[in-house]
């Protein structure tokens, strides 16, 4: 059963329908975090966000506080904010910009004073349009109300908020492709090192990176306290999280629930969450983190929400988005479309991962449609290992950033989970699934 | 603390322990060690990107061996690299087998094939066996991205080599990436096709067939190609080239990696000017650029006929004997070689008799100012921490000595403080830019050197501008003035009084010259002016300068001329006077191209020209290059050397010199100048001839030897003074307020006619000009400079017309029309023309604007 | 002369004054470009590269690099279907199947009345409401054939042009009451916060 008796932190707003307005935020405790914040000194603020022992919400699950204690030392120039939600079936960010503009809009204003930097960007989403266009009256509404500008409440501490649109292109949700974006560029990632933003970030000055959901913690964690957030969860895991459901399931959505408490089993049938799958058909696979993610086996429905947990397991929580795929699902058409995304999405610097991933779509594509030959299945694997060496996890890989070892996450599943399914559609010459 | 001491740091490769510099490059490390990493999108003239992953090696860290770019990753103490196991194989050829996926199998019919770093890779490493069956990608195939480019994007790999290239390198992004994924491609905006003067890098450094050059295109196979290196005459910065021809035909030219000079580039006039050594073949007609001169040819019955040499010889010096001295002379020279020029120094003084010699066309600065500035390299350039122009357009003039400094102000934070009469492609960059109009050159100069000094009244420049070049270039220690022609419209005295008081005032200061023409300082060095002689020696005489000369052919006082090289009507500025002064001249030409000219010339002699003879080259820095012959001559032309000797033998003398090896012997055995080591064959760095190389015979000429150039004339320089308002392009009104006070300024006292309208003329240089070269390759055809005036957008408001308008441009000696076009660059209360613009009809519209006999030209604009 | 209308010059040069260095804004310039024309003409790149301080060939590539921007004209609704992971389980592509059929264009085409240009979209983030629709980057909620027959009925019908306004226009919130990042005041204030910080620094390192 799942454990659901958590505050909720980040969606306590999910049932007003005027939930973006400054005046439903203010109602309901909206900016006494920052006020709170504003009353400590940036130090504490971040040793509150330290002993939260905030995980970051964009995938890479690195601490926040760690990552901030780690630049104090050197004055950070800009404050980034990673909204560009993109990972399919991931929605997270996309309930939290429309639905808690204010929220987030808290959050950055408390990072950037823990912080100690004036300017902030907020990068969203292109295709948020309302998004876009509510987090902008969150920044205007928080403007006049003091909130945001010169001399936040009365303090000497003055702060800018931009929002900037992306435009469609899911790499640059990967921080250093956002920053390039930031830049007005076509979103390259840079290499890591030395562009590690911390570093050499926007502009080539240290520069903090974090994700929407990241920030939207932060008003809750200053106003109830660090311990309080860390009282949640377990382990590395504290706190809730935000996780995006999908696929077959009763009640797709997104859902709050404590980490580590719960497990996929819990999110994809409790009643008050996924509620099951429709038609009580049997999980023939779970994709745990996003379609980064390598995929589970209904063996692993029991592994908690916690990000050590499911990393030992061979995955990873990722981006929060949880896809089930039920017994009536082809295996090699879902893999065959997560490596059709990746092929769309190449920035195309890297020759494994631009060359890679559409030969591996087209070989796919074969496979899935008719044309597929026996040694096509090895064949894509040893493309996948070119990209990823010995497809280990977490991977090792030939690339510039983590786009390219994440091709090989969903076909290296596929065909370990189900070699089968791919012998049937070369020997049925194509699919047969209805 | 002084100098860094910089110690080496070592390294493991494959077992074997070696140094390295530290923040080397791994690949450059490995490499020098022996150790060759493939590679593909690196380049060591450009920042690394390392997004090919072809270079991928084991690289021990505290995750254990990972596989990182050896482009990409630094050297560090004790770093150990594999470059050698099964890992570090597998993902190289994982990287080719992707490269190769979606790369066409049209070597054959590919130009880069036989020469092709993908090919190669591929020959040594690929599997024989394609795992592909899927279509490849499909592009149309080679479409024209600039006038001399193409490319044919099926065959890219996307290393980025050119698109980096074009904005890193050369600044001018006119092809970027497009599209994402494996459809990216490299990409013009349709309305701005890839014309950039260095556009024939990036098929020089494309590693596969995609970019390919319109004039190589199909011409011969890599294998077919013979080559030698040698130095590139198109200009004065002496680019180390690779020539390559095929059946004695020349078919290409690539830049070689000169450390000192050109860092691997060229510019594309250095690069496709070869047409212009094989020409036209059936273009006979000795009045066009496009014919070589092989036979001799003599006039008779007022037309040159072919003619032997005998008899050509014997013609000529029949023509040259005069009854004294000072009635031949010779002009021109810098198209020649140092041996050449040598040889005709040798001939004029030796046997003419006469010092009227000159090697410019009275569009230079003066030989012996220019002889007693303390040199600066271009390396030291690059080097100083402050450099200051008072030049043209270097992109224009001297584009790779504009590449390399662009390079080291834009990427190495040097100060440039420009003094600037055109919109020039530096000024972007400039940490000040002072603007200068015609005639006010010096007076700016000495407001500079003054101690707290302002900037004159009447200038377009600004005290405040003056102050801070004045705080950046201090007491001139490590700074470098690069020093040139801007405006050849405008009196030379300006500039030349300018460099003088800058030379006295900063003694520690270096400077370059920026003078344009191929070999001038060879030929100066040798001592093809008035008042030098061979190995920077000189010697007052009452030898005439080329505008002399014409003047004193044009009155009578001189009977004849020998024309060394170059087109004399086609390089002057008043091609009025030339043409007069040459119609009443006995006029002897020694060429190997055709040329308007030769409507005067009665004896035509024909030499061997670039890439055809061999010798050496100075350069703008004083720096002593080789120059190798390719190709064979067609017909009998000879070299310089010869010519002059034969001519003497006609004269019942002897030059001494029996061949170009024989007269480079000389040339070092009787003035120190380092010519014979260099054509024996040394590096392709040269040897420097100035004061910088010890031990060198050869030194700047003492300034206090010699009472300086004394201004020619002080005309008008009364009328240039008046009372206008600072300008500043801050806003609109001042910048009103400074156009109509310079119209002031300049209303004529003298003339009596004040015209609302009237600026001053700017004639500056274009790459694409109308000389001979580039008129003889048709690789130029559409990139001739256009009949336009540039005029700052405040000038232009204020004359009422505007970008793309037709205007008419009107001075007392001529008109033309123009197109205008805007540029924030523009100095302000100026009108800028490139020398070289001819109208729809093919008429040179520029020279004759200018008022020859006038300290600056002055115009009137109006909408045509 | 700019060429964009004043309105748009007016928001481009808020724009430019919010970012330090000017070719930051060129993402969001380039939606105002999309914004006057529909999609990003010669004339509008070669504005957004003189505002930028970029070139022609440099704004053309930058924007080829995102899928929201069009190079070419498309309709005055660009239809957006996903069949992504989520939409594909819940007949994403059996809807994009319909709306080809119903728009009578195929997918990167555009209908013939020029209203409509169809797309075949990657995950847009609306997984819950699946297959995800957008219109003009609104979601539009039409997970069926039907729905979506009656959503484009809608459209033609000018019914929902509140909702969704013709394509490139993306923020139609101005940003207002907010500070502009460039000006001496603001710059002022974030000295002074700066200023602090620098103090507190330097006595924690005592
Ligand atoms: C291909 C790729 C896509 C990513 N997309 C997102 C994204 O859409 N949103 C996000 O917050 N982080 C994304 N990330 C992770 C970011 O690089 C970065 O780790 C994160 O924004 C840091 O914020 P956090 O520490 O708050 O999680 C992505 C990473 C990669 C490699
Ligand atoms: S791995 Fe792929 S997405 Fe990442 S930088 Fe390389 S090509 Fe771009
Ligand atoms: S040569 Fe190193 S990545 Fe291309």
């Amino acid at each position: 059963m799942a454990v659901l008796t958590a505050p909720k932190i980040v969606s306590s707003r999910r049932d007003f329908d005027d939930s973006y307005t400054l005046k439903r935020y203010l109602a309901t405790g909206g900016y006494e975090g920052l006020k709170k914040a504003l009353t400590l000194n940036p130090e504490k603020v971040c040793a509150e966000v330290d002993a939260a022992s905030l995980l970051g919400r964009g995938g890479a699950g690195f601490p926040a506080g760690r990552k901030w204690s780690m630049l104090r030392r050197a004055p950070l120039s800009y404050l980034v904010v990673n909204g560009d939600e993109s990972e399919p079936a991931t929605f997270k960010d996309h309930y939290l910009v429309e639905r808690d503009p204010h929220q987030l809009v808290e959050g950055v204003i408390i990072a950037a004073y823990a912080l100690q930097v004036t300017q902030a960007f907020i990068f969203l989403r292109g295709e948020f349009a309302l998004g876009l266009e509510r987090v902008q009256s969150a920044v205007n509404e928080a403007y006049k109300h003091g909130a945001l500008g010169e001399n936040i409440f009365g303090s000497t501490f003055s702060l800018d908020i931009v929002v900037h649109p992306g435009a469609g292109a899911y790499i640059c949700g990967e921080e250093t492709s956002l920053l390039e974006a930031l830049e007005g560029k076509r979103g390259f990632p840079r290499i890591k090192p030395p562009f590690f933003p911390a570093v050499n970030g926007l502009y080539g000055e240290p520069t903090v990176v974090n994700n929407v959901e990241t920030m939207s913690n932060l008003p809750w964690i200053i106003s109830n306290g660090g311990a309080a957030f860390a009282a949640l969860g377990e382990g590395r895991s504290t706190g809730t999280r935000l996780f995006a459901l999908a696929g077959n399931v009763v009640n797709p959505g997104v859902y709050e629930i404590e980490m580590v408490k719960n497990t996929f089993r819990d999110l994809i049938f409790d009643p008050a969450l996924g509620g099951g799958v429709p038609g009580n058909k049997k999980v023939k696979a779970i994709i745990p983190g996003g379609v980064s993610a390598p995929w589970f086996g209904p063996d692993l429905l029991d592994v908690p929400l916690g990000a050590d947990e499911v990393a030992g397991k061979g995955s990873m929580l990722g981006s929060g988005s949880v896809v089930v795929l039920d017994e009536d699902q082809c295996m090699v058409r879902a893999a065959w479309r997560i490596t059709k995304f990746f092929s769309r999405e190449s920035c195309g610097q890297c020759t494994p991962c631009r060359e890679g991933s559409g030969w591996i779509e087209r070989v796919m594509y074969r496979l899935e449609h008719g044309g597929g030959r026996m040694e096509d299945i090895d064949l894509v694997l040893d493309l996948c290992d070119n990209i990823s060496p010995g497809l280990t996890w977490p991977p090792q890989q030939t690339t510039i950033c983590v786009l390219g070892p994440s091709i090989p996450s969903a076909v290296h599943s596929a065909i370990s989970m189900f070699r089968q399914e791919f012998i049937e559609h070369v020997e049925n010459g194509g699919c047969t699934h209805v | 603390m002084s100098e860094i001491t910089r110690t080496a740091v070592s390294i493991t490769i494959d077992g074997r322990t070696i140094e390295a510099e530290p923040g080397e490059l791994l690949i450059a490390a490995a490499e020098r060690a022996g150790t060759y990493v493939p590679r593909f999108c690196y380049h060591p003239r450009m920042e690394p990107v390392g997004v090919c992953r072809m270079c991928l090696v084991e690289v021990d860290g505290p995750r254990g061996a990972t596989l990182q770019p050896a482009c990409y990753l630094k050297v560090n103490d004790g770093m150990t690299v594999t470059t050698d196991s099964p890992k570090v194989k597998k993902a190289q050829d994982g990287v080719l087998e992707f490269l190769l996926a979606n790369h066409p199998l049209d070597c054959p019919v590919c130009d880069k094939g036989g020469e092709c770093p993908l090919q190669d890779q591929t020959l040594a490493h690929g599997s024989g066996e394609t795992r592909f069956i899927e279509e490849k990608r499909h592009f149309a195939k080679p479409i024209p991205i600039g006038e001399n480019v193409l490319l044919d994007r099926e065959r890219c790999i996307q290393c980025s080599r050119c698109t980096r290239f074009a904005s890193e390198v050369a600044g001018d992004t006119q092809i970027a990436f497009s599209g994402r994924g494996d459809m990216i491609e490299v990409a013009p905006d349709p309305a701005h096709p890839f014309d950039s003067v260095f556009s024939g890098n990036t098929v020089q450094i494309c590693p596969v067939g995609a970019l390919t050059a319109k004039p190589y295109r199909f011409t011969a196979r890599p294998w077919d190609l013979d080559q030698v290196e040698s130095t590139c005459t198109n200009c004065a910065v002496g680019c180390q080239v690779a020539v390559q021809s095929s059946s004695n035909r020349l078919t290409r030219v690539l830049g070689l990696d000169s450390e000192a000079i050109n860092h691997g580039w060229m510019c594309d006039k250095g690069r496709f000017a070869i047409e212009a050594v094989d020409a036209n073949p059936e273009s006979v007609d000795p009045l066009s650029p496009k014919t070589r001169i092989t036979q001799p040819l003599v006039r008779v019955n007022g037309k040159l006929e072919v003619s032997t040499w005998n008899e050509a010889l014997a013609r000529a010096a029949s023509l040259l004997s005069v009854a004294a001295p000072e009635q031949v002379g010779i002009i021109g020279g810098a198209a020649l070689t140092n041996e050449g020029a040598f040889a005709w120094e040798r001939f004029g003084r030796g046997v003419l008799g006469t010092d009227n010699i000159d090697a410019q066309y009275g569009d230079g600065l003066d030989g012996l100012l220019l002889q007693s500035l303390p040199a600066a390299t271009i390396e030291e350039a690059t080097k100083a921490p402050v450099v200051v122009t008072l030049t043209g357009d270097l992109r224009e003039e001297l584009p790779i000595l504009f590449l390399r400094l662009r390079e080291t102000i834009v990427h190495r934070g040097q100060k440039l403080v420009e003094f600037t009469s055109v919109a020039s492609g530096l000024s972007d960059h400039a940490t000040v830019s002072i603007p200068v109009r015609p005639g006010e050159v010096s007076s700016i100069v000495s407001a500079l050197v003054a101690k707290e000094g302002v900037a004159p009244a009447s200038s377009a420049a600004s005290s405040e501008s003056l102050n801070v070049a004045r705080e950046l270039i201090g007491l001139g220690e490590g700074v470098v003035f690069v020093i040139g022609r801007a405006n050849v419209a405008e009196d030379s005295t300006f500039i030349e009084n300018s460099i003088q008081t800058l030379r006295d005032a900063y003694p520690k200061a270096k400077f370059l010259s920026a003078l344009r023409r191929s070999n001038v300082h060879g030929a100066l060095d040798m001592g093809l002016a008035p008042h030098l002689r061979p190995g920077r020696s000189f010697q007052f005489s009452a030898g005439r300068s080329t505008t002399e000369q014409l003047d004193a052919l044009a009155s009578g006082k001189q009977k004849a001329v020998l024309l060394a090289g170059g087109c004399l009507i086609g390089n002057v500025i008043d091609q009025k006077l030339a043409k007069s002064a040459l119609k009443k001249a006995d006029v002897v030409a020694v060429t190997g191209h055709g040329g308007a000219t030769l409507e005067f010339a009665d004896v035509v002699l024909p030499a061997l020209v670039a890439n055809e003879r061999t010798g050496t080259f100075t350069n703008i820095e004083g720096r002593v290059l080789g120059l190798q012959a390719k190709v064979v001559a067609a017909g009998t032309a000879w070299n310089d050397v010869a010519i002059a000797s034969e001519l003497a033998e006609q004269f019942g003398q002897s030059l001494g010199l029996n061949s170009v090896d024989h007269a480079a012997q000389t040339i070092e055995a009787t003035t120190g100048y380092p010519t014979w080591k260099v054509l024996s064959g040394q590096s392709i760095e040269g040897l420097l001839v100035n004061a910088a190389n010890e031990g060198s015979a050869i030194r700047p000429l003492d300034p206090a030897a010699f009472p300086g150039v004394q201004p020619a004339s002080n005309v008008g320089l009364g009328t240039l003074t008046g009372s206008i308002a600072t300008p500043s392009i801050e806003t609109v009104s001042t910048v009103e307020k400074a156009v109509e006070g310079d119209i002031a300024a300049v209303n004529p006292a003298k003339s009596g006619v004040a015209k609302a309208n009237e600026i001053r003329l700017v004639v500056s240089r274009a790459l694409y000009d109308d000389g001979m070269a580039v008129q003889a390759s048709s690789a130029f055809d559409n990139l001739r400079t256009r009949a336009s005036i540039t005029l700052h957008p405040a000038t232009a408001k204020k004359l009422g017309v505007s970008q793309g308008d037709s205007v008419k441009v009107t001075s007392k000696s001529g008109q033309g029309v123009f197109e205008v076009l805007e540029n924030l660059h523009a100095v302000i209360g100026t009108c800028q023309v490139a020398l070289g613009a001819r109208n729809a009809k093919n008429v040179d519209v520029v020279r004759p604007l200018v008022q020859v006999t006038e300290p600056v030209t002055r115009v009137e604009v109006v909408k045509a | 002369m700019s060429y964009f209308n004043a309105d748009i010059q007016k928001r481009a040069a808020q724009l430019l004054s919010l970012y330090p260095r000017r070719r930051s804004a060129m993402l969001p310039l380039l939606h105002l470009a999309q914004e006057q024309d529909g999609y990003l003409s010669e004339a509008g790149i070669e504005e957004v590269a003189t505002m930028t301080g970029t070139t022609p060939a440099d704004v053309r590539g930058t924007a080829a690099f995102y899928d929201m921007f069009h190079l070419e004209p498309v309709g005055q609704y660009v239809v957006g279907v996903c069949t992504n992971i989520a939409c594909l389980i819940a007949g994403g592509e059996e809807l994009l199947e319909h709306a080809s059929k119903k728009l009578g264009c195929a997918v990167g085409g555009t209908s013939s009345d020029g209203m409509f240009t169809l797309e075949e979209t990657e995950c847009l983030a609306d997984c819950n409401i699946a297959p995800c629709v957008q219109v003009n980057h609104r979601y539009v909620r039409t997970t069926t054939p039907d729905s979506f027959d009656a959503m484009i009925g809608e459209i033609r019908e000018g019914k929902r042009t509140d909702e969704i306004p013709p394509h490139g226009t993306l923020i139609r919130v101005r940003r207002d009451g907010g500070l502009r990042t460039n000006e001496p005041e603001v710059v002022e204030a974030r000295a002074t916060t700066l200023k602090a910080r620098d103090a507190r620094v330097a006595k924690e390192q005592k």
